[in-house]
Order: C-alpha cells, then sequence, then structure tokens
C-alpha cells in the first residue's frame, strides 16, 4: 500500500523535474507542443486502504451532496459507506480545471475532452487502471478509449457522461422553424442582435462543423483538427456571426434569463438549458440541427499528485455505478455512461429523450477535442491550429 | 510576586523608553517599519510581480508558465488591433462614465449642500450612501432586468416611440455610472458645503449674474473635489469587468481580457494587467495638476 502510493509520486516527482529542465534549456518548442507523448506513468495495480477523503473538481450539478437541494444526494451515501469525506469545487471552465488541477491539491477532475488531453499530456492527469473500477466493464463501448480520453489504448479516466451542444430557439419569434446551423451562421441577420453562442475558444468548432457540409471545397473532417486555411474560414465566419450576436453566454443562468426575457432568440445550448428555460416557461425547442453537432464527453481522471488516490478510485466507480450515474445525468441533463443507468432512471424514457444507447446519434455529434499542432484526424501533410491560437482568435471574435 | 516583577521590570522598561524619547528617529523606524513592510511587500511587491511575469511565456499545449524573459507579450500588446482597440474602448468608457458622473452628480450635490434644509442635509447624504449597502452583484443584476427586452427601460421610452438600449457598450456605461456615482457625489458635496456664502454674496454685490458667479466662483473651488472624485469613478471602471459581463453583451474590456487569458497564458493576463496600471499613473499625474489629490 505505501508502495502503491510513492510510486505515482515518484513519477510526479520526475515529471517536475522533467518540466523544470525543459523550461530552463531554453529551446523554444519543447517536445509537448509536438504532439501527444505524456510523461510515463504507471497506474496503480491494486487498491489499498481508503484516506478519508478526496478532493474533486466537478461541473456544477456533478457532485450534489443535497446542499443545493435537499433530494439531490448522492455524496452522503459515498460518504457513509467508504468512509471518504467528499470536498469538491465546482469549476466554470475546462480552463479553470486545467488550472486548479496543476495545484495538486486535488485528486480527480470531471475534465471535459477540451481539458483532458492538456492534462494527460503536461503529465497532471494519471492514467487509470479500470480493472479497479468494477463497473467500467458496464460503461458503453462508445465511450471507451476515445481519442479524449485514453493514449495508445490506455484509459486516463473513468468516464462520465455525454451530451450534445443543442440549437435552441425561440417558437414564437423565431419562423419557420430552423433545421440548420446556418440560422446561426449565414442566415443570423435575420435575428441581428439576439443570437447567441458559447462563449470559449472551443466554439469554433462549431463553426467548423457547420462548414464542414456547408463548404465542402475546404475539406474539413473533424472540426478539432483545423489547418491554418480551415480555421481561418470558420474564424471569418464567427466574425461575421458576432456582428448579429446579442451576447455571448458561458453561465447557463444567464443563457436562461435571455431567452426567458427575448434578449436571445436563437444560438447554442445544452440539454438541461433547454429543460429549465421550458420550466420557467419560455416557449423554446431545442434539437440537433441535421448537419450533426458539437457535444461532450466527460471524464473522472486522477491527478498524478493525488494525494487521496485509494478514495477517488472508490469516486470513480460509485458516480458511474447505475444508480448514481442515472440519478446525476438526470439532474444534469446528459446521457449516463453506464448501460444499467438506463434501468434506474425515475423517468422511464430518459435514456432514449437522451439517445443514451443510440450509438447511431452520437456518431453526428463531435466531441469536445484539444486541438493540438499534430492534426488529430490523421493527416501529416499539414501542420494543424494548436488550442492556443484558438484562445487569441476567440478574443479578436469577439473584438 | 507583583512587586519582585515591578521590581525586575521598571528598569528595562524604563531604560527602554528613556532610550525612545532620547532618539526620536529609532521611536519613528519602529512605527512605521510594519505598515511600510506590508506597502512595500505586500502591495508594490505583488505589483512588481506582475510586471515581471509579463515578461514570461507559456507553453502552447499545456499552458505551463515558461520562466523565459521575452518581450513578446507587449509587442503582442502593441501590435494586435484587438488588443489595441480593447484598450481604447476600456479608456473611453472610463473617461465617460466620469464625465457621466460629474453631470448628474453636480446638480444633487448642489441640492443636498446648498439648497436643502440643514437638519436634512446629514439624511440626503445617508440616502445617497444607500445604494454602497447594497451588493454589487445585486444591482448589477437589476440593471440588467431594467435594460432587457421589455424591461423597464423598453417600457417607460414605449409611449415616446422608443426602445432601451439593450445589452452591450451603453448599457455597461449606465450600469457603471450608477454604480460609482456617489463617489463622485460626496467630495463635491463637502466642497459645496464649505464653500463660504459671503463669497457668494460678493459676487452678487459686484453685479455678478448666478451664471457668471457658478464660472468664476462655484466652479473653479469645487473642481479639484470633482477630480477627486473622477480619480475614483475612472479607476473603478477603468478595472471593472464583472458588470461589462452581465449587461455588456458582448462587449470586452480590459478586465475581460485579463480574465479570459489569466488560466491559459498567465504572462499575457499580466502584461494586460499592467495597462490599467499605467493608465491610472498617468491619470493621477493629470489629476496632481489639478490640486485634486490634496483634496481627496
Amino acid at each position: 500500500m505505501r508502495l502503491t502510493r510513492t510510486l505515482p509520486a515518484a513519477a510526479a516527482v520526475a515529471v517536475l523535474l522533467a518540466a523544470t529542465a525543459c523550461g530552463s534549456s531554453d529551446s523554444g518548442g519543447s517536445s509537448s507542443s509536438t504532439g501527444l507523448n505524456p510523461p510515463d506513468l504507471k497506474a496503480q495495480s491494486k487498491l489499498g486502504k481508503t484516506e478519508g477523503q478526496v478532493n474533486l473538481i466537478a461541473w456544477a450539478g456533478y457532485v450534489e451532496d443535497g446542499s443545493n437541494d435537499p433530494k439531490v444526494d448522492w455524496v452522503s451515501d459515498f460518504e457513509k459507506q467508504t468512509g471518504c469525506q467528499v470536498n469538491s469545487k465546482v469549476a466554470a471552465s475546462s480552463d479553470e480545471m486545467v488550472k486548479l488541477m496543476k495545484t495538486g491539491q486535488y485528486d480527480a477532475v470531471s475534465a471535459s475532452g477540451d481539458a483532458s488531453l492538456r492534462l494527460i499530456a503536461s503529465g497532471d492527469a494519471a492514467p487509470v487502471n479500470t480493472g479497479l473500477v468494477p463497473n467500467y466493464k458496464n460503461v458503453f463501448s462508445g465511450l471507451k478509449n476515445g481519442g479524449w480520453n485514453s493514449v495508445d489504448g490506455q484509459m486516463y479516466g473513468i468516464p462520465h457522461g455525454r451530451g450534445a451542444n443543442l440549437l435552441m430557439y425561440n417558437t414564437e419569434k423565431v419562423t419557420p422553424a430552423p433545421t440548420s446551423w446556418s440560422a446561426v451562421f449565414d442566415d443570423a441577420a435575420a435575428h441581428k442582435g439576439h443570437v447567441t453562442a458559447y462563449d470559449s475558444p472551443i466554439y469554433i468548432a462549431d463553426a467548423a462543423l457547420y462548414l464542414k457540409s456547408a463548404r465542402p471545397e475546404l475539406k474539413i473532417k473533424d472540426p478539432y483538427a483545423l489547418d491554418q486555411k480551415q480555421f481561418d474560414a470558420a474564424v471569418d465566419l464567427l466574425k461575421k456571426q458576432s456582428a448579429n450576436v446579442g451576447e455571448y453566454w458561458s453561465d447557463y443562468l444567464k443563457e436562461i434569463s435571455a431567452f426567458k426575457s427575448g434578449d436571445s432568440v436563437i444560438g447554442t445550448t445544452w440539454q438541461v438549458i433547454a429543460n429549465l428555460t421550458q420550466d420557467e416557461g419560455a416557449k423554446v425547442k431545442a434539437f440537433v440541427p441535421k448537419e450533426g453537432s458539437t457535444g461532450w464527453s466527460d471524464t473522472w481522471m486522477l491527478s498524478a499528485k493525488a494525494k487521496h488516490p485509494n478514495c477517488a478510485y472508490k469516486w470513480m466507480d460509485w458516480i458511474i455505478s447505475p444508480k448514481v450515474n442515472a440519478q446525476v445525468a438526470e439532474y444534469f441533463g446528459e446521457a449516463p455512461a453506464n448501460t444499467e443507468a438506463c434501468a434506474e432512471t425515475s423517468d422511464k424514457s430518459f435514456c432514449d429523450t437522451f439517445h443514451a444507447a443510440d450509438e447511431g446519434y452520437w456518431k453526428n455529434i463531435a466531441f469536445w477535442n484539444t486541438p493540438i499542432e499534430q492534426c488529430l484526424d490523421g493527416r501529416t501533410d499539414v501542420k494543424c491550429v494548436p488550442y492556443a491560437k484558438w484562445v487569441q482568435a476567440w478574443t479578436e471574435i469577439k473584438g | 510576586m507583583t512587586s519582585t516583577a515591578q521590581a525586575a521590570g521598571r528598569s528595562p522598561v524604563r531604560r527602554l523608553a528613556g532610550t525612545l524619547h532620547r532618539r526620536p528617529r529609532l521611536r519613528l523606524s519602529l512605527l512605521l517599519t510594519a505598515p511600510l513592510l506590508w506597502l512595500a511587500v505586500l502591495y508594490l511587491g505583488s505589483l512588481a510581480v506582475l510586471f515581471v511575469s509579463a515578461f514570461w511565456t507559456t507553453d502552447s499545449f499545456t499552458s505551463e508558465v515558461v520562466k523565459v524573459w521575452s518581450t513578446d507579450n507587449f509587442h503582442e500588446l502593441f501590435t494586435t488591433p484587438v488588443f489595441r482597440q480593447v484598450i481604447l474602448r476600456s479608456i473611453g468608457v472610463a473617461l465617460a462614465v466620469t464625465a457621466l458622473c460629474a453631470l448628474i452628480a453636480f446638480p444633487v450635490a448642489f441640492f443636498t449642500a446648498r439648497i436643502a434644509r440643514p437638519t436634512w442635509r446629514p439624511l440626503l447624504v445617508v440616502a445617497i450612501l444607500t445604494p454602497l449597502w447594497a451588493s454589487y452583484l445585486v444591482k448589477v443584476y437589476a440593471w440588467r432586468l431594467i435594460l432587457s427586452q421589455g424591461g423597464l427601460a423598453d417600457w417607460m421610452l414605449e409611449p415616446f416611440g422608443l426602445s432601451g438600449p439593450g445589452f452591450g457598450l451603453p448599457a455597461a456605461v449606465i450600469a457603471l455610472t450608477y454604480l460609482w456615482l456617489p463617489y463622485m457625489i460626496l467630495p463635491i458635496h463637502t466642497a459645496l458645503e464649505q464653500l463660504p456664502d459671503n463669497l457668494l454674496d460678493a459676487s452678487a454685490d459686484l453685479g455678478g449674474r448666478p451664471a457668471r458667479t457658478f464660472r468664476s466662483v462655484v466652479l473653479p473651488m469645487v473642481l479639484p473635489s470633482v477630480a477627486a472624485g473622477s480619480v475614483f469613478t475612472f479607476s473603478l471602471s477603468l478595472g471593472d469587468y464583472i458588470t461589462v459581463q452581465i449587461v455588456g453583451g458582448k462587449t470586452q474590456l480590459i478586465g475581460n481580457l485579463v480574465y479570459s487569458n489569466i488560466e491559459l497564458n498567465l504572462p499575457m493576463a499580466a502584461a494586460l494587467g499592467t495597462v490599467p496600471v499605467v493608465v491610472i499613473v498617468v491619470y493621477l499625474l493629470a489629476m496632481r495638476r489639478t490640486g485634486a489629490l490634496s483634496s481627496l
């Protein structure tokens, strides 16, 4: 047990040394920027005694202990059963998650695909021994060994759930009903000042996804693998869109209020926001347009510097256990990761609504991924635009 | 027990007191060491760290800070059009908010300081201060509701065939003006209150009409206070990024750029963060010429 804990610690020290060495050897392009060569970390081989607590970073709604809503609580039972006290920190963005993980004070994080590769490459996330997570065998196969949560067949986390970014519109003000993303891109002028979009550099992928079918001559295969020409086309499209955007949203409460008041009438959303907006009486509808959509697939990842790895493993198993996975999926509004969770949802049609088992549906969804120089779609003749450039471009798009 | 303690304590304490009495410089330095350390280490020290980290770079993929000296960030700051645009916009917003605050605050302060009955004056000052007791976020979200589609602003302007400004730059200026107005009213109120009546009488006796009295007597005496108030409104507006996020639509100010860079590109955020510091130092130097700093 002592040994299992010192191994990752030693590995983490090695990574740190390597990182500092890289920093001081002023060679400009360090090796990590050219491709995905994660540091050689070893996954834990067996579970030891639990440490009494675990520190988590999560999206809002993923770690609920009843303090937000007494009926929504899947943490208390976990604490009772394992003796691991849960301390959770809600992060508002993938970038914040990456930053928090770098502090080394957290054991696990519910990372989306636009954070996970960065965490793997920087050695902040440790490989996960899926054999220590009994519920992993029931995870939908579409979520296993994805490009966003594994490297060369080695899983770097346990899939939590997935969802699509939908197009939401006000059914009274937007007629006829849109069928395509063109409603927020080429035809956005029809709702000038009332279009909304997700305020994050990763939204550039939404434009790329639209261009993939709207301008086939660009030959976009993967919206997260854009060469300079494809990237510029997406950025141009977004700059044109910006003239029609009323506001960008990152806070989901802000989007709900904007759709309720009519300040926004059309734009991207998540299923959970659409549900809440409808609950508040707004006339809105959300759907996946004919081009398909971008989406997210979240993975619980283990910190390479975890001080409570055994409790973290217990948590990863708990959160995808059929009952809890059903609870969290229903509360957050996403498709669960565990195939058996569908039998445990309170709304029996939940898994159908969210297409949990519909792999055909997910084929149309391009899950968030971290763009890197080495093109993710396998092209080797060009360099792709890395995420840092996406961030700069996003600032310029907003102007 | 007490007497022995006193006997033991008396001589060293007395000697210390004597030494301190004879050496005023030592006394002063002992008194000031702690606050000066606070100022130098925590306050100026953090500014220095900010400035130094602006010269570092980040690994483009892992966004880890790489401590290699380079001036790329500042180069980028001055050559990238979007940064220049946002910096100018932020300064413009700060100036607009300051001008609006001064315009609104002057009549209000004139009323509270000179026209209202003396017994009412303290109450009016309290009334001006009450918005400061409410949370900043509550006030800004209130403005979001007022300015939203079909909100209070739309409803009030509808009879005139107009509509509210909606979310955007004007909305941000309005909300910021509302937020910082008390900081402008208070110094003007104080200055107007201290304005001697006999100066106004003398101006009238010499044949000065109210407009002339205002221009030649009141304004020159109150101007330093307006400048003092403007230091608050200007610097608070320049650093704000939350108001503009809530009511500014898609508008970006310097603060928003710092916020969006802080997680992925800390050095760039630091470089952006030095801009308001420099702007405010320039502004303070300009204000010093008006004598505003002595009436703060």
